[in-house]
Parts: structure tokens; C-alpha cells; sequence
């Protein structure tokens, strides 16, 4: 089945949303065999799919049993759930560092596999190294001179602001600014595709509402797809065109939430009443992955 | 450093060997039971000559044992590190060596060696293992995480060891290099004690032992402060080094409030 055309930007606080709760018992089936939606993104290709991915781990403990979900490209993936519901792992497999005990991952183009973004839950970044170094890190290992590499590791240092740090070393910054410098290392390689494993976890929310701000803007330049990993209700409702809430047995996905890609995420959304009934939404579904996993 | 960290020690050695010296001159104690800070210094530009190039020879076989425990330790950890096969087969024997008491492994090397090769096996010996498992703990030691980051982006092996390996494992490996400088001091003051008890080699310990033998105690003790000045240069240029690297990223060579 196809997919509706992009719908025309709305403004801040207008636009629509779109709830799929999954089948008691049953994990949700892909969205576009329940029917599509307008939320999944700015395209319509399927970027890939997990079929069926179960991932058991060598201490027995099973963290996902079953996983069918499609990732389209364009769209902002939100996987919310409580701690150890298997959001983490979702990400390792796309990423493919863990691999499934069952099942497969499937790719409409491999090229978007050998070149992910990833973004973890700590900025991971070598600490011997400066801002430069970290950020170039990947085009070192891919090959690259520094000198050719110079100039797309100053283009995402400036996306993030970071240009004025590039000898800085990493003690030196901010904890913001540390989450800054690992995001432009993903995004120096010009992926299409940006896995975030919970990346603003450990930051006030200060510092947190301007990320969210400048990811949205960063997403609307480069179009990349990205997953987000997060325990937090009002990020996911804010960055989101579609917010997948898992639970607590296996990684069972209770509900499925699509929010309209034309919508502005600026601070004008934070206090609209579009924000507060998405973020309702995502509340009630959670209530319930968690209360399952009680 | 500040000023009040150099000063303070300095401070309360100077009253210590003030003691010395008045406990000395007040007791008249001989120069034979106990010699004054005073005579020890006279001693030590008396026979300066002798005892400087004695230093000189203990010193050279000290560094060498550090270089060729350098070279020797870090090359077993990165052989150690590939795998936990190679771990088993071959770290036993280096703890064997490990804690096998030098001063008794000494005697024996004297009945194989060359006096001067048995001394620098000695200093090797003592320096090597802090080298290797310091080294090998740091190469076993790489934040999971960044793991990952080299995985995701296809680091080859040669790329995770130069870019992610090696510079994880240099504040562990600079920690051994410090204990290992001031063990092949020792190693090589036990050695050549074993060595000069037999009439043979020219180092400091052997200084230590001829005077022994003559009675000579102010010059036992200035070869002692020699000893113990070359340990304090070793330790102090290992610990430079080590804040020079390390600086401005790991927490062992930060200033506190930095």
C-alpha cells in the first residue's frame, strides 16, 4: 500500500495524529499492512524492516521475542517503554552490533546499512582527542585524509555550533556540548539514517529543550532518518512523526502513535494543545506497557 | 605544582638532617657508627670521582633493564591481549618470575652469566612484570562504547589498536613504567650487592659492599644517598613524562579544582 502524499507544513500546534493500538496479545502488525497513516515521515519507502527479530542474550535472558516494525525514510522514530523493555537492542541490531537469534533485518538499500549514524547514550568520544579529531574519527577510519576531511568535519561542527571548539579537548566542554560534538561525528559521514539511544538521558532540561530545537533543525536540513531512543514522554512527542511504545515482557509494542510531519516544532508547540494531546497519548499508552510489565 | 608542595618536604628534610647533625656532634658520635650529614657530604666530594662513575654504571644498566622491560612488556600485553589463549599459556610465567624473590634468582644467574649481563637480567626481571600486566590491564580495559563506535564504523584490528588500544591503555601503561623504573634500580642494586659480595662489577652496591669491608661507613652512606638521589631523578623524570602525556585528559594529571 502506498503512502499519502507530504501534506502542506501546518503551523505550530495544527495538524493531525493518529493512534494504532496493537492487537491484545499480539504484537501491532507493520503500519502500512494496518492501514498507513500520515505521521511515519517526509517519503513514502520502507528505509528497512524487522521481521520477526528475537534476540536472546547468552545469560538466557530474552530481551526481544518476535519484532515485526518498518522504518520508513524521513520519519522521526521515537521507542519509548520502561528500562529493559528492549528499546536499547532495537537500536544494536539496526546498528549491527548485536546480531538477531531469530529472525531477520531487512534493507531496501544496503548502502544506507554500511553507513549509520549512531548516537549514544553517553557522547563517547576519545578523550586524548580533540573536538576535531573525535568528530573526523570516522572519515579517519574510513580512510580519509585529515587534510580532504577538513572542511565536511568543519561543516558539522558548525551545524552544531561547535566550530569555535574544534581544539578543545573533551573535558573542556559542556555536557551539552559534549552530546553536541557525537551527534556531529554522526552526522559527518552524511548518513541516511541516525540511530539516538537515549542521547539527552543525562542533560538538565534546559540544555535538553535546546537540543530537541536543534535536532529538529538539523533533521529539517538533512532530511535524514532518524530512531530515537527515549524514556522521556514530552521528547518524544516533540521530535516524533511516529512514537512506537514497547513493554515489559520481550519487547512487545502496546501502541503505535503517529504524529503529522508538518507540524513546527518550535516553542510555540511546547504549550500548544496539539503537544499536551500527543503527549496524553503517549502517557496512556505507557501507563499501560507498564502496567503489563507489572 | 605549587610552591608549598616542593617546599614543605624540602622544609622537614632539612630539620630532619639538622637533627642528625646535632645528635651526632652532641653524642660525639664516631664517624665509624655514625657518620653526620656533614662528613657523609664531605665523603661524597672526596670520592667523587669513584662514586660518580660507579652511579654512572649502575644507572646505565638500570635504564637499559627499563628499556628492554619497556620494549619486552608492552609487546608480551599486546600478544596477551588478542587472546584469552594466549593469556593462559603465557602469563604464568611471567607471575612465576614475578614472585620468585630476585635476591634468590640472582646467585644463579651469577653461576650462568657474565657478572654484567646477570645484574641487567636481575634489573629486567623486576621491571618487566609491572610493565606487562599494567599494559595488559589497559589494553583490556577500552570503554565498551567506544568499542562499539570502532565496530559500527569497521575499524580494522591494526585501526582499533593505534586509534582506540593503545592511547586507552597509556595512563595503565605509564602507572607500570613508574613502578618498573624504580624496581630496576632495585633489581639492579640486588644484583650487583650478589655480584660485589662475589669480588666482581664496579656499580654503586658494589661501592656499598667494598666499604663495608674496610669499615669506610660515611662512604657506605654516600653511596646510599646516591642511590637513593638516582631513584628520586628515575621516579621524578617517569612521573614528568607521565603528567606530559596525560595531561589535559586524564584525571591522574589534573590539578585539583582544574
Amino acid at each position: 500500500m502506498g503512502r499519502p502524499p507530504c501534506p502542506s507544513p501546518a503551523k505550530a500546534g495544527e495538524g493531525t495524529l493518529t493512534t494504532h493500538i496493537a492487537d491484545e496479545g499480539h504484537n501491532l502488525p507493520p503500519l502500512l499492512r494496518s492501514g498507513g497513516g500520515t505521521g511515519r515521515g517526509l517519503g513514502n519507502d520502507r528505509l528497512l524492516s524487522l521481521h520477526g527479530v528475537s534476540k536472546t542474550f547468552d545469560n538466557g535472558v530474552t530481551a526481544l521475542a518476535g519484532l515485526d516494525l518498518d522504518i520508513y525514510e524521513g520519519e522521526t522514530l521515537s521507542l519509548l517503554g520502561p528500562s529493559g523493555c528492549g528499546k536499547s537492542t532495537v537500536l544494536r541490531l539496526i546498528a549491527g552490533l548485536t546480531r538477531p537469534s531469530v529472525g531477520a533485518i531487512t534493507w531496501a538499500d544496503p548502502q544506507v546499512r554500511k553507513n549509520l549514524g549512531v548516537v549514544f547514550q553517553d557522547p563517547t568520544l576519545l578523550p586524548w582527542a580533540g573536538v576535531f579529531d573525535n568528530v573526523y574519527l570516522p572519515l579517519r577510519l574510513a580512510g580519509q585524509s585529515r587534510a580532504s576531511a577538513e572542511p565536511r568535519v568543519m561543516e558539522a561542527l558548525s551545524r552544531v555550533g561547535l566550530a569555535d571548539f574544534a581544539q578543545a579537548l573533551p573535558r573542556q566542554l559542556s555536557g551539552g556540548m559534549k552530546m553536541r560534538c557525537a551527534i556531529a561525528r554522526a552526522l559527518v559521514t552524511e548518513p541516511a539514517l541516525i540511530l539516538m539511544d537515549e542521547p539527552f538521558a543525562a542533560l538538565d532540561e534546559v540544555t535538553r529543550f535546546k537540543l530537541n530545537d536543534d535536532l529538529v533543525a538539523l533533521k529539517k536540513d538533512l532530511g535524514a532518518t532518524i530512531v530515537f531512543v527515549t524514556h522521556s514522554i514530552f521528547e518524544s512527542a516533540f521530535l516524533s512523526t511516529r512514537i512506537v511504545i514497547m513493554s515489559k515482557p520481550r519487547g512487545r509494542i502496546v501502541e503505535e502513535i503517529e504524529v503529522d510531519p508538518a507540524l513546527v516544532r518550535n516553542a510555540d508547540f511546547r504549550t500548544s494543545e496539539t503537544f499536551a494531546e500527543i503527549s496524553r497519548r503517549v502517557s496512556r499508552a505507557l501507563r499501560k506497557a507498564t502496567g503489563e510489565a507489572a | 605544582m605549587k610552591r608549598g608542595e616542593i617546599a614543605i618536604p624540602l622544609a622537614v628534610f632539612a630539620v630532619a638532617l639538622g637533627l642528625w647533625e646535632w645528635i651526632v656532634a652532641a653524642n660525639a658520635i664516631p664517624p665509624y657508627v655514625l657518620p653526620a650529614p656533614s662528613a657523609i657530604l664531605g665523603k661524597l666530594i672526596e670520592d667523587r670521582e669513584l662514586l660518580f662513575s660507579s652511579l654512572l654504571v649502575t644507572l646505565g644498566v638500570t635504564l637499559k633493564a627499563l628499556v628492554t622491560a619497556t620494549a619486552s612488556g608492552v609487546a608480551l600485553a599486546l600478544l596477551v591481549a588478542q587472546s584469552k589463549w594466549m593469556e593462559r599459556a603465557l602469563l604464568p610465567f611471567a607471575i612465576v618470575l614475578q614472585v620468585t624473590p630476585i635476591v634468590a634468582i640472582a646467585p644463579l644467574l651469577l653461576v650462568y652469566l657474565r657478572p654484567d649481563n646477570a645484574v641487567l637480567v636481575c634489573a629486567f626481571l623486576v621491571a618487566f612484570f609491572p610493565i606487562l600486566s599494567n599494559t595488559a590491564l589497559g589494553l583490556a580495559s577500552v570503554d565498551h562504547a567506544l568499542r562499539d563506535l570502532f565496530d559500527l564504523y569497521r575499524a580494522s584490528p591494526w585501526q582499533k589498536l593505534v586509534y582506540l588500544r593503545l592511547p586507552a591503555a597509556l595512563p595503565q601503561f605509564l602507572a607500570g613504567l613508574r613502578i618498573g623504573g624504580g624496581l630496576s634500580l632495585i633489581g639492579a642494586i640486588v644484583a650487583e650487592l650478589a655480584a660485589g659480595a662475589s669480588g666482581q662489577g664496579t656499580g654503586l652496591a658494589y661501592r656499598i659492599v667494598e666499604a663495608g669491608f674496610r669499615l669506610d661507613i660515611p662512604r657506605m652512606f654516600a653511596a646510599l644517598a646516591l642511590i637513593s638521589m638516582a631513584g628520586l631523578a628515575i621516579y621524578g623524570a617517569l612521573a614528568a613524562l607521565s603528567h606530559y602525556l596525560l595531561r589535559g585528559w586524564h584525571e591522574s594529571a589534573r590539578e585539583r579544582g582544574e
